[in-house]
């Protein structure tokens, strides 16, 4: 006859992970000095309580609503000539990392002899380099060396962008049908010959709605980046907060959220046009 | 026609980024004229010889422990209380508070991180523990939101089992839910530990902790020497971070 057995076969390996997890984060909690308690420790609750308590109404004065739609427009800005200025750094680096154009692979079978390999790796490191440095600290250094404001933001949305965007591109080149292109190569056409009529036709859809993409993270960065100094919606946000305002605050996020939203569906719409 | 609106939109691009230059009042020329640049370059010089010295070093050792515990504990306080609110967005417990719940998840997503710990240094705080609840409230609106998702996708039928064969519902979903789950939870909460390492990096330039505050303070005495350091060093837990991730994903995860 079989009896009900309540024993759970896997709970001893389950408790041992669990134990070494808790070991291994116990110093964590020391160098995080995590404390949960502030959130609801009295002063600091009320604190906040205040300041949470006058986000409504946010602040809607004319004068406010002029300087925000002007923080608006600058954020749009920064994202839009900070593409600029990526693509035209990105467009030829990429040409000169991707292997796609590689004299040497066309008549090789698609692998590139070693000496291209090694011409491409500095471009490659520079790109990685770029991109690696998070935005925000690109932003840091550029305020220290062109002074607060916008422009500050537009190089630092070029420098990491074009990282990203010549990475990308490089890798789609080097995604699609190799063959037009060596076809063209072997056949003597130049390099730019050979990309323009054997790869930009396959790939660019996949350019088109990546690069738009980016535009879109671009938006949600220069915001950020606002918060060093580097101008738009985040700088705004930045002072108002220094100063308390929180009903400017709460105008501000909200600002921020249709922005977002809105770029949003403008990619869209234009990647389902374009693509 | 297709073209022409095609040509009109490439045309709109065009003229949004002519716009935009011109709004913000950039001129490049300028920016890179002969004066600017000798300015540029003294100063890119002065980020070439990193401060080396190990009192520096160890101090950089602090802040890099510094970010990861903090993104660690961020995202485990995240997935505990991703979870509980996934439960309830995934429509466990009736519509009112399914769309409670998700309202919840989708305001607490749409604050980036930066914003949060600026609100948190008001609240806790300047240091570590303020990145800490940052993270961990962003990631609780990104977690819970996938947890949602997943929650909902998968298969109702071993927990219907459970308590058809008379278990109660708590055990139904430890033993007939959540091994089905797990996977997919485990490698949602890595990808996001992945993010906040890399954003605990910088949370500190609003008083946060971590090395993004040495950065701040560092650049801020204009001690570049000891910038460059900390620069190298996000660099080396960037790439360090990604490398792992990379090599994780190709050993464990199977496509």
């Amino acid at each position: 006859m079989l009896t009900r057995d309540s024993r759970d076969p896997a709970a001893r390996p389950r408790l041992l992970l669990s134990l070494l997890a808790i070991a291994l984060l116990w110093p964590g909690i020391h160098f995080s000095e995590l404390d949960l308690g502030v959130l609801l420790a009295g002063d600091s609750q009320s604190e906040i309580g205040h300041f949470v308590s006058a986000f409504w109404p946010p602040a809607h004065g004319e004068e406010f609503i002029q300087l925000l739609v002007q923080a608006t427009l600058q954020t749009l800005a920064i994202a839009t000539a900070g593409m600029a200025l990526a693509l035209l750094l990105a467009v030829p680096a990429s040409l000169l990392a991707s292997r796609a154009l590689s004299l040497s692979a066309a008549s090789r079978a698609g692998r590139p002899s070693p000496w291209g390999q090694l011409l491409r790796w500095p471009v490659r490191g520079v790109l990685i380099f770029l991109r690696s440095v998070p935005e925000i600290v690109w932003a840091l250094l550029f305020v220290r060396a062109v002074g607060l404001g916008p422009t500050a933001g537009v190089l630092a949305i070029a420098i990491t962008y074009s990282g990203m965007l010549g990475k990308v591109y490089a890798e789609i080149f080097e995604s699609v049908d190799q063959r037009p292109a060596h076809a063209l190569l072997q056949a003597g056409s130049g390099r730019l010959a050979a990309f323009a009529y054997g790869i930009l036709p396959n790939v660019a859809a996949e350019l088109l709605s990546y690069t738009v993409y980016r535009w879109e993270c671009a938006i949600r960065a220069s915001v950020v980046m606002g918060f060093v100094g580097a101008g738009g919606l985040g700088q705004q946000m930045d002072l108002s907060l220094r100063m308390f305002a929180s009903g400017e605050v709460a105008s501000l996020l909200l600002t921020f959220l249709m922005l977002v939203l809105l770029a949003d569906q403008l990619s869209r719409l234009l990647r389902w046009r374009l693509a | 026609m297709n073209r022409l609106i095609n040509l009109a939109l490439l045309l709109g691009i065009g003229a949004a980024i002519i716009a935009s230059f011109s709004y913000l009042g950039i001129d490049l020329g300028e920016l890179a004229g002969s004066g600017n640049l000798k300015q540029m370059v003294a100063y890119a010089q002065r980020f070439l010889s990193p401060d080396l010295s190990a009192a520096h070093l160890q101090a950089i050792g602090r802040g890099a422990l510094e970010t990861i515990a903090m993104s660690a504990l961020g995202t485990l306080l995240a997935a505990v209380f991703g979870l509980l609110l996934a439960l309830p967005a995934a429509g466990r417990f009736g519509w009112p508070l399914k769309s409670a719940a998700r309202l919840l998840l989708n305001a607490l997503r749409a604050v980036p991180e930066l914003v949060w710990a600026a609100l948190m240094v008001l609240a806790a705080g300047l240091g570590p523990n303020a990145g800490t609840l940052a993270l961990a409230l962003h990631t609780t609106g990104v977690l819970g939101r996938l947890f949602a998702e997943a929650l909902e996708n998968t298969p109702p039928e071993p927990a219907e089992a459970i308590r058809l064969q008379g278990g109660n519902a708590l055990w139904a979903f430890c033993y007939g839910t959540l091994p089905n789950l797990l996977p997919q939870l485990l490698a949602y909460i890595l990808y996001r530990w992945e993010n906040n390492i890399r954003m605990a990096s910088v949370l500190g330039f609003v008083g946060a902790g971590g090395l993004g505050q040495m950065l701040y303070v560092s650049l801020s005495l204009f001690q570049e020497a000891q910038a460059s350091t900390v620069i190298l060093a996000m660099l080396l837990l960037v790439l360090a971070v990604d490398s792992l991730s990379s090599w994780s994903r190709q050993r464990w995860v199977k496509a």
